[in-house]
């Protein structure tokens, strides 16, 4: 094998960018003056440019590096992008909410920078190892950020059920790894889909390792039944944390689904497909059937990020039912990560600002008659709602429409019917904190305060961005076919 | 070499039971060093000196030393056994019943009779380049991973 070249260091270029950025900003963290912490955001905001700049420009130069621990592929490059935008996003809502909550401004952003290093890592690694140590920096950064409100006991609580059950599911993934490792003598995905699609090549315990892996990643993506932790460690965890939480790690370890399952071990084809399956319909179901019990906006976005989830699950089965066809389904999951990055964060970072200070009003009740205070709030918080329920014209209804699609091409008729007539229930929930706001008299006791113009600035790029999705899919969907062509 | 691989084998699986049958962390602790060093037993029958030194300087010297001294530290003792659930017990024992009977099976199937491990170039060279070329990215990143578990534990125990 050769040594390493400075072509190496140029694959895994936006990683270096963040992590240096975010060493910057810890560093300068100290000497800088308690009035200008802010200017701490503003370095982070244009680390986070620099490493889309760096994404772009690298295009030239894909392919596989550090002997194919990782590759710079379109399908790398495209979940970069949407890491680094959640990130962006989550940092410009959580300006003006580390201030008023006084929380310690340097190491959140430092953090908020290493866990998307972790996550972009994620992404790219086509190695089994590579893909455990970016799953391990992501998630050990989103664990500490869950706790970062430490007066507060419920952020305390987070915190360590995210970090114990989070260990307990990497074990998992560990153990899987090492079955991988211990049948097939590989860690490497390319290598370990050569030699899994050989002739006569069936390792006999092939499927628990399958399993134990899927267990570990399916907790990231809180599949059901892994995802008893999200509801609380999202209401628990600063609301900022929670938009990045569900978004970014999330969004990375699907990404790594479809490298490891419909990638590296493809040929186990249909117990994968199962799983896939299985986990599809009960994550859906149980996600909006236990939100039309919730008060609670943040509880209730959590469920709903949950069957969101589902969703994209349904994208994956297809992909792997259609099989030398994958191409549709996987397209259809990036679009639909794309659309759901844009609304689940938006929704968040507001809820953030609407909840006040030590997040206080967090009932969708303390929202009652909001529309008539704030109409311009109200107004985005319907929308981003709206979306999130799949209404035409918004990126909700393409991202529901793509994978409803493929999951027909791919013939599975159930798993679409399922699908539909679960979003149609989640009509209700979401549109019951609409109705809050527009229908009922009262005083809110949700912050009326005006929107901090960083936080307003995230909003109107995400709903710029819902509408641009939802009114002109077309030139998104070719690069996610771009970006999906590639995996095998 | 069989008869020495059966009794580390067997003393690292009746240690870890232990591990994990211990109520007082303590006991854990000290059972946990057992099974490392039997593991490096292991390790030395396979031909990794190497390995066997680094697990027996490393793990059970180094890293159960911080154990046992961050146990006494907290005082913890004796664990006061919960409720346990019931699904714990109606799943979990016979899942773990059916993959032990898995694994065995797939072993004994794959290997049959005694078989012996081919030899292994497990010298610190053949470590080093392992390491240091093809898989220097993972080993580079994991500095990554130990600042952030720095920074995390100055976030959370720092006097506010």
């Amino acid at each position: 094998m050769t040594p390493v070249q400075a072509l190496d260091f140029i694959r895994v270029l936006p990683e270096i960018v963040l992590a240096s950025c975010a060493i910057l900003v810890m560093v300068a963290e100290p000497f800088v003056s308690a009035r200008h912490t802010a200017a701490l955001a503003w370095v982070s905001l244009i680390g986070i440019v620099a490493a889309g700049a760096g994404n772009a420009w690298m295009r030239r130069f894909s392919g596989p590096a550090f002997g194919g621990s990782i590759a710079a592929d379109p399908f790398a490059s495209y979940f970069v992008y949407l890491l680094l935008l959640a990130a962006a996003l989550t940092l410009l809502g959580s300006v003006r909410y580390l201030e008023t909550n006084q929380v310690h401004h340097g190491e959140f952003y430092a953090l908020l920078l290493l866990g998307t290093t972790g996550a972009c890592l994620m992404v790219a690694a086509t190695e089994l190892i590579m893909i455990f140590i970016g799953l391990e920096i992501s998630s050990i950064s989103t664990y500490i950020l869950a706790g970062f409100r430490r007066a507060d006991k419920r952020s305390n609580e987070a915190c360590l059920k995210y970090f114990l059950l989070g260990s307990f599911a990497t074990a998992f993934l560990l153990y899987g790894i090492a079955f991988i490792y211990g049948l097939t003598g590989t860690t490497n995905l390319v290598q370990l889909s050569e030699k899994l699609s050989a002739p006569g090549a069936r390792p006999p315990l092939l499927w628990i390792a399958l399993i134990l892996a899927f267990v570990g990643l399916g907790f990231k993506v809180s599949t059901v039944p892994f995802h008893i932790w999200t509801p609380d460690v999202y209401q628990g965890a600063p609301a900022p944390v929670t938009a990045f939480l569900s978004v970014a790690p999330k969004a990375a370890a699907f990404a790594v689904i479809l490298r490891v399952f419909l990638g590296g071990l493809a040929s186990a084809g249909a117990l994968v497909f199962w799983l896939l399956w299985i986990s599809a319909l009960l994550t859906m179901c149980l996600g909006n059937l236990a939100a039309l019990w919730q008060t609670n906006i943040k509880r209730l976005l959590a469920y709903s990020a949950i069957a969101h989830a589902g969703y994209v699950l349904v994208g994956m089965a297809a992909a792997k039912a259609a099989g030398p066809e994958a191409g549709e389904g996987i397209a259809s999951v990036l679009f639909y990560l794309a659309a759901y990055a844009l609304m689940n964060v938006a929704a968040f970072i507001l809820v953030a600002h609407l909840a006040g200070a030590g997040e206080r009003y967090q009932e969708a009740d303390d929202c009652t008659g909001l529309a008539y205070q704030r109409p311009g709030v109200a107004a985005c918080l319907t929308l981003l709602l709206v979306s999130l329920s799949g209404f035409p014209a918004t990126a909700g209804f393409f991202a529901k429409f793509y994978v409803f699609r493929a999951a027909i091409h791919a013939h599975l008729i159930g798993l679409t019917l399922v699908a539909v007539l679960n979003s149609v229930v989640a009509v209700y929930y979401y549109l019951r904190v609409v109705v809050a706001m527009y229908m009922r008299e009262g005083n809110p006791r949700a912050s009326a305060s005006p929107l901090p113009w960083p936080l307003g600035a995230a909003l109107a790029l995400s709903l710029v961005g819902i509408f641009y999705l939802g009114l002109f899919p077309t030139p998104f969907v070719r690069l996610a076919n771009l970006a999906a062509s590639p995996l095998p | 070499m069989v008869i020495l691989f059966y009794i580390a084998a067997i003393v690292a699986i009746l240690a870890a039971l232990g591990v994990v049958l211990q109520k007082t962390p303590v006991y854990s602790a000290l059972l946990l060093i057992v099974v490392l060093c039997s593991l490096a037993v292991i390790y030395l029958l396979l031909g990794a000196e190497f390995i066997a030194f680094i697990q027996v300087i490393v793990y059970a010297g180094a890293i159960m030393v911080l154990f046992v001294l961050v146990i006494m530290l907290l005082n913890a003792r004796r664990e006061t056994p919960g409720q346990g659930s019931r699904m714990a017990r109606w799943l979990g024992g016979p899942l773990l019943v059916v993959f032990l009977a898995e694994i065995v099976l797939a072993a004994w199937r794959q290997f049959p009779g005694a078989a012996s491990p081919p030899p292994l170039n497990a010298g610190p060279a053949a470590i080093g380049q392992l390491l240091f070329r093809s898989y220097v990215l993972p080993f580079e990143v994991t500095s990554i991973l130990i600042l952030v578990a720095i920074l995390g534990a100055v976030v959370l125990a720092k006097k506010s």
